[in-house]
Parts: structure tokens; C-alpha cells; sequence
């Protein structure tokens, strides 16, 4: 029986690898199409000044030039990006608290509705300083810029370089002058083009808003769930309850047990958390409307603080004989454990958490990509919009492509909470392990 | 390098890892006191139930069985018992039988021979009284012959005879 399970679990692996190849193959077209739209839209619009300060005009290129033309993945990255507001449907945005702090000018606490998201998610109106931008908030430095509640041009876009890197500069103009933006401070060291910047951003995003909605969610339906489990004791289990039931014993008898070994029960709460957790986020993720589509899961963030949670629950959890052999293991010579065991095995406690992090995040994004990239088509054929013919077409390739990417998307969604609670389980029973268990 | 600029969702930011850390330890703690304990708590719970119940319904049927092959066991006995009874009853009403025969067959032994007895105290008596009027009566035709004889013979003969027979009619 277990072989066959093994068997069907490779196949799916398998499977899932072709996939990511192909996605990969897809996610480099988007690329290539950005970089050819910026040549052709540099070209048009003539040099970049290297004074933002002229006029309105002046300061980067106005977005309303890409009207014409549609960047499938551009769009697809913004989709997948959270946000401060909620888009509904065309210009209606779902206003958000924002929390957002900056060291020079302490809380400004806020909401959505107050910069007055309009097309494309722009804000028509900087509040103390901050402007939305594409649903996402950004801040002036420039200690001039008007204080209060002002109305702004709309943001304006252009390619600096710092430090020797292509960076993303926004600019928005009040009363003809022009200011440049800064995004929210991430902690990504630079590496992928932020850092700390001049502000913090503590909102409830769009990503934040979901997790809330998903839990509430989660936790009515489980409660009900215990509720009718406490009531109906020494009864035959009822109606929902027999849904939660085989979720929670498959976790016990296939993920915790065989993983964790006699003392699972005290990590049972924390497995069921995060398979709920991020079965729970992937699939609203997966809904394309409101209140769905956000992509919680896909986000680094998110994952990071999973996999930590699971790494500290790894290290709590560890005796004497993991180090042990983790450190100094035993019956290899000196010499070895010190060039290649000892730096491998320790590499190897840090990379367990961030291959955790990172595959939840790769796979998620990058289905949620291929998806929005499957619906760019319609867009692409159609010359966005011009050629009714060419939509059609584009139509026709795409509804189906999608349908098979949601479909696969399912699978996904409870293969990765399903892979992320059973690595979890395995390394908690790694750290766990005793001298007289089996572990060669 | 557009691309990768907008590509947000690859960095870290403080306020998602905050948000998250808190919304996720607010979830795995009150899911792990309100959802997760009673439904585990449960589960063990009726797992114990249906293994108690079965534990017991084995042991029910051994004793049913226990129970069936014991009233086997009784019956058989009882059986025995109503053979045995009916056999002693029937040995009983064969004596009973047997020695009323006896006692009818001695008290009717005794009977006849208190009959017997009777009649042959009869007899004698009889024989007495017989031998006694005989002896009478011999005296008496001794008497009446001695008195005829005296008279004539013929006459004497005849009376004799008369006498004789007026005893045989007698």
C-alpha cells in the first residue's frame, strides 16, 4: 500500500518538475518583452533628462504612453504583488488602514480611501508626504513638498541607476515641480533592488487583509467543527465535522507519526495550523475575484515566517544527539568532519528552513505568473484592445491553457501545505531523534 | 531591469513579516485551543470508544457462547435428570405394584386359608355334631328297635328300614 503511495508521489513530483520547467521557459518571455517595450518606449518619448526637476513633462515617462501597448509581464507582477487597497473592479478600490511610519516624520495612520485611488491604482491625493502608487504607497523625502492633503499629477515612471544598478524611480509633480518617490523600506539587503528606504510600511495590505479573512474563516469552520465534535461525544461523527476529521487524522497517521515518531502529539497543533494555513491562503489565493486572488503564500515574507517558526520549533526540539551529530560525527576522522562534514552539516540546519521558505514562495508565484501570463494573451493577440479578431484567438488559447494551469494550481495548493507540514515533521524528527533509533 | 524592480513579492518587507508572525500565532494558538484539542480530544476519544466496543462485543459473544454451551450443558443434565426420575418412577410404580401383588396375594393366601381353616373347623364341628346326633340317633333307633323287637319281627324290620330312611331324608 505505502509503495504505491510512494510511487504516485514521485509520479506528482515529476510531474510538478516538467512544470516548473516550463514555467520558467514562460517567465523569460515576459522579460524579454519588457525590455523590448522600454527600448521601443525610450526611443519614442527621446532621452531621459537627468534633472527630474524641469517640468511635469520632464520627470520620467508618464504611464498613460503605455495605454497603447500591454506588458503581460508587468501586469502579471503587479497581480501577484500586494497592496494597500483591494481592487474590485475598475476604478473601485477597498480602502485599507495604513500604518506607515518614517523615522524623519514619526505614524501617519491613515486610509486607502484618503489618497484617492483611481486609475491604475494611482492615488489623485498625497497625504503628509505619501503618495499610492499603482495601489502601492511610496513617500516624498524631498522635506519641500507640501504638507497635508495635496492633489499630485499622475505618478510618472523612469530608470535611474544607483550604484551601479538599474532601479525603478516614480514621480509625481505638484504645481509643476517635480518630486521623486521612494518605496517602502524591504529587507532584501539590495539584493533584489530595495533596501531601507525613508519609511516603514505597517499597513493592513491586501495580503494582510486575506490571512485575516482566511483565519477568520478557518476558524469558524474548525470551531463548528469541534463544537459539534464535543457535542456529539459517544454519537456518530456529523456533517462537517466528517470533513475536518480525515484532514486531521491524515495529518496525524501520514504526516506527524511517521515523521515526528512517538512524541507528535505536542507539534500536532502547529502541523494542522500551517497545513490550514497555507491550504487555506492558496486556494482563496486561487479565486480571481474578490475576495480572492491575493497572493499571500507567493509572497517571501509569508514564508519566511513560516519556515522560521518551524526552524525555532526544530531547534527547540533538539537533544545532545543531533548535535552531535550535526557538529561531530562520530566515526569519521577528524580531519574530514573539520574540511567537509562539520561546515556541510551546518550549512545544511540553515538551508532546511530556506528551501522551505523558498519553495512555497517559487511555486505560488510562479503558478499564479503563468496564469495572469495565460490571461495576457487575450490581451497580447488583441493588441489591447485594437483587434476584436486577434482576442478571440487569443481567447481561445488562452481559456483552456488557464483552466489547466487553476486545475494544476489546485493540486498544488494542498501538494505544498501538504510538502511544507511534512518537512516540518520530518526535520522536528530529525532534531528529536534518539541514539537507539534506526538513522542510517 | 524593470522586471526585477517590480518584482515586490521576492522582498522581505517589515510589515507582512510582522502582520504575519502575528495573525499566524494568533491562528495556531486559538486554533490549537478552540479547534484542534477538541477534535484531536475526540478523535482519541472514539477511537478508544469503538476499540472498547469491539474489545466488549468479543467478550460478549465469548460469553454468549459460554452461556449458550453451558444451558447445553444443563439441558443435557436436565434431561438426564427427567430420564433418571422417570426411570426411578417407574421403578418405583414396579414395586409398588409388585408388592401390592404381594400383599394382595398373601393377604388372599391368608384369607384362604383362614377359609380353609374356618372350613375345616366347620367340618369337625360338623363331624362332631354329626358323630354326636349319629350317636343319638343310633341310640334312639337302638332304643325304638329294641322296643319294636319286642313286639314282631317282620313289623320290627319295616320300622327299621323306615327308621333308616327317615335319617337319609333327614
Amino acid at each position: 500500500m505505502t509503495g504505491i503511495r510512494k510511487y504516485w508521489i514521485a509520479l506528482i513530483f515529476t510531474g510538478l518538475g516538467v512544470v516548473t520547467f516550463a514555467q520558467h521557459e514562460d517567465q523569460q518571455q515576459p522579460e524579454q518583452a519588457t525590455e523590448n517595450h522600454d527600448k521601443t518606449s525610450s526611443a519614442e518619448t527621446g532621452t531621459i533628462s537627468e534633472s527630474p526637476e524641469g517640468d511635469s513633462h520632464g520627470c520620467g515617462h508618464s504611464m498613460e504612453e503605455k495605454e497603447g501597448e500591454f506588458n503581460a509581464g508587468e501586469t502579471a507582477v503587479h497581480h501577484i504583488a500586494d497592496a494597500n487597497a483591494i481592487h474590485v473592479v475598475g476604478d473601485i478600490y477597498i480602502p485599507l488602514p495604513c500604518f506607515l511610519y518614517a523615522p524623519s516624520q514619526g505614524w501617519t495612520l491613515t486610509m486607502t480611501s484618503a489618497f484617492h485611488p483611481g486609475h491604475h491604482g494611482n492615488g489623485e491625493v498625497a497625504k503628509d508626504g505619501y503618495v499610492l502608487v499603482h495601489g502601492s504607497i511610496q513617500r516624498v523625502q524631498d522635506p519641500t513638498f507640501p504638507k497635508g492633503e495635496v492633489m499630485v499629477s499622475e505618478p510618472t515612471h523612469d530608470t535611474k541607476v544607483v550604484n551601479g544598478k538599474d532601479k525603478d524611480v516614480y514621480y509625481v509633480s505638484v504645481d509643476g515641480k517635480c518630486y521623486e518617490l521612494d518605496k517602502k523600506t524591504t529587507f532584501d539587503g539590495g539584493l533584489m533592488g530595495g533596501g531601507v528606504t525613508s519609511f516603514y510600511d505597517y499597513s493592513i495590505t491586501r495580503n494582510v487583509f486575506t490571512m485575516l479573512l482566511t483565519c477568520l474563516l478557518l476558524f469558524f469552520v474548525f470551531r463548528r467543527a469541534a463544537n459539534s465534535a464535543t457535542r456529539t461525544h459517544g454519537y456518530a461523527p456529523k456533517g462537517l465535522q466528517n470533513f475536518i476529521e480525515p484532514f486531521y487524522t491524515f495529518i496525524r497517521d501520514d504526516v506527524a507519526r511517521p515523521g515526528i515518531g512517538p512524541k507528535y502529539e505536542k507539534y500536532m497543533p502547529y502541523l494542522m495550523s500551517a497545513f490550514f494555513f497555507i491550504l487555506g491562503l492558496n486556494l482563496i489565493g486561487q479565486i480571481p475575484f474578490f475576495p480572492g486572488s491575493a497572493n499571500v503564500t507567493g509572497n517571501i515574507s509569508v514564508t519566511i515566517v513560516l519556515a522560521l517558526l518551524t526552524f525555532i520549533l526544530m531547534l527547540a526540539s533538539t537533544k545532545k544527539y543531533f548535535w552531535e551529530h550535526t557538529l561531530w560525527m562520530p566515526g569519521v576522522p577528524a580531519v574530514l568532519k573539520i574540511l567537509i562534514l562539520t561546515p556541510v552539516e551546518i550549512l545544511g540546519l540553515f538551508l532546511k528552513p530556506f528551501t522551505l521558505l523558498l519553495r512555497l514562495f517559487a511555486n505560488i508565484t510562479a503558478g499564479h505568473i503563468v496564469i495572469m501570463c495565460f490571461v495576457g494573451l487575450i490581451f497580447i493577440f488583441g493588441k489591447a484592445g485594437t483587434s476584436v479578431g486577434g482576442s478571440i484567438a487569443g481567447a481561445a488559447a488562452a481559456i483552456p491553457l488557464s483552466l489547466f494551469m487553476m486545475t494544476l494550481e489546485l493540486l498544488v495548493a494542498f501538494l505544498q501545505a501538504f510538502i511544507f507540514v511534512m518537512l516540518s515533521a520530518t526535520y522536528i524528527g530529525m532534531a528529536l531523534e534518539e541514539p537507539h533509533g534506526d538513522h542510517h | 531591469m524593470v522586471f526585477l524592480a517590480d518584482f515586490s513579492v521576492i522582498k522581505p518587507e517589515p510589515g507582512l513579516l510582522i502582520w504575519t508572525t502575528i495573525i499566524f500565532g494568533l491562528f495556531w494558538f486559538l486554533m490549537s485551543k478552540f479547534a484542534f484539542k477538541p477534535i484531536g480530544n475526540a478523535l482519541k476519544q472514539r477511537e478508544l470508544d469503538i476499540q472498547n466496543s469491539l474489545d466488549e462485543a468479543k467478550r460478549a459473544r465469548e460469553e454468549m457462547s459460554q452461556l449458550i454451551s453451558e444451558n447445553e450443558k444443563l439441558l443435557a443434565q436436565a434431561r438426564e435428570e427427567r430420564s433418571a426420575i422417570l426411570k426411578e418412577a417407574k421403578e418405583a410404580k414396579e414395586e409398588i405394584i409388585s408388592e401390592a401383588k404381594d400383599r394382595a396375594g398373601a393377604e388372599y393366601k391368608r384369607k384362604v386359608e383362614s377359609a380353609i381353616q374356618d372350613i375345616e373347623n366347620q367340618k369337625q364341628a360338623a363331624l362332631v355334631s354329626l358323630k354326636n346326633q349319629s350317636g343319638q340317633m343310633a341310640v334312639e333307633i337302638a332304643e325304638k328297635l329294641l322296643r319294636r323287637e319286642l313286639a314282631n319281627k317282620p313289623e320290627q324290620e319295616a320300622y327299621a328300614k323306615s327308621l333308616a330312611e327317615s335319617i337319609n331324608l333327614n
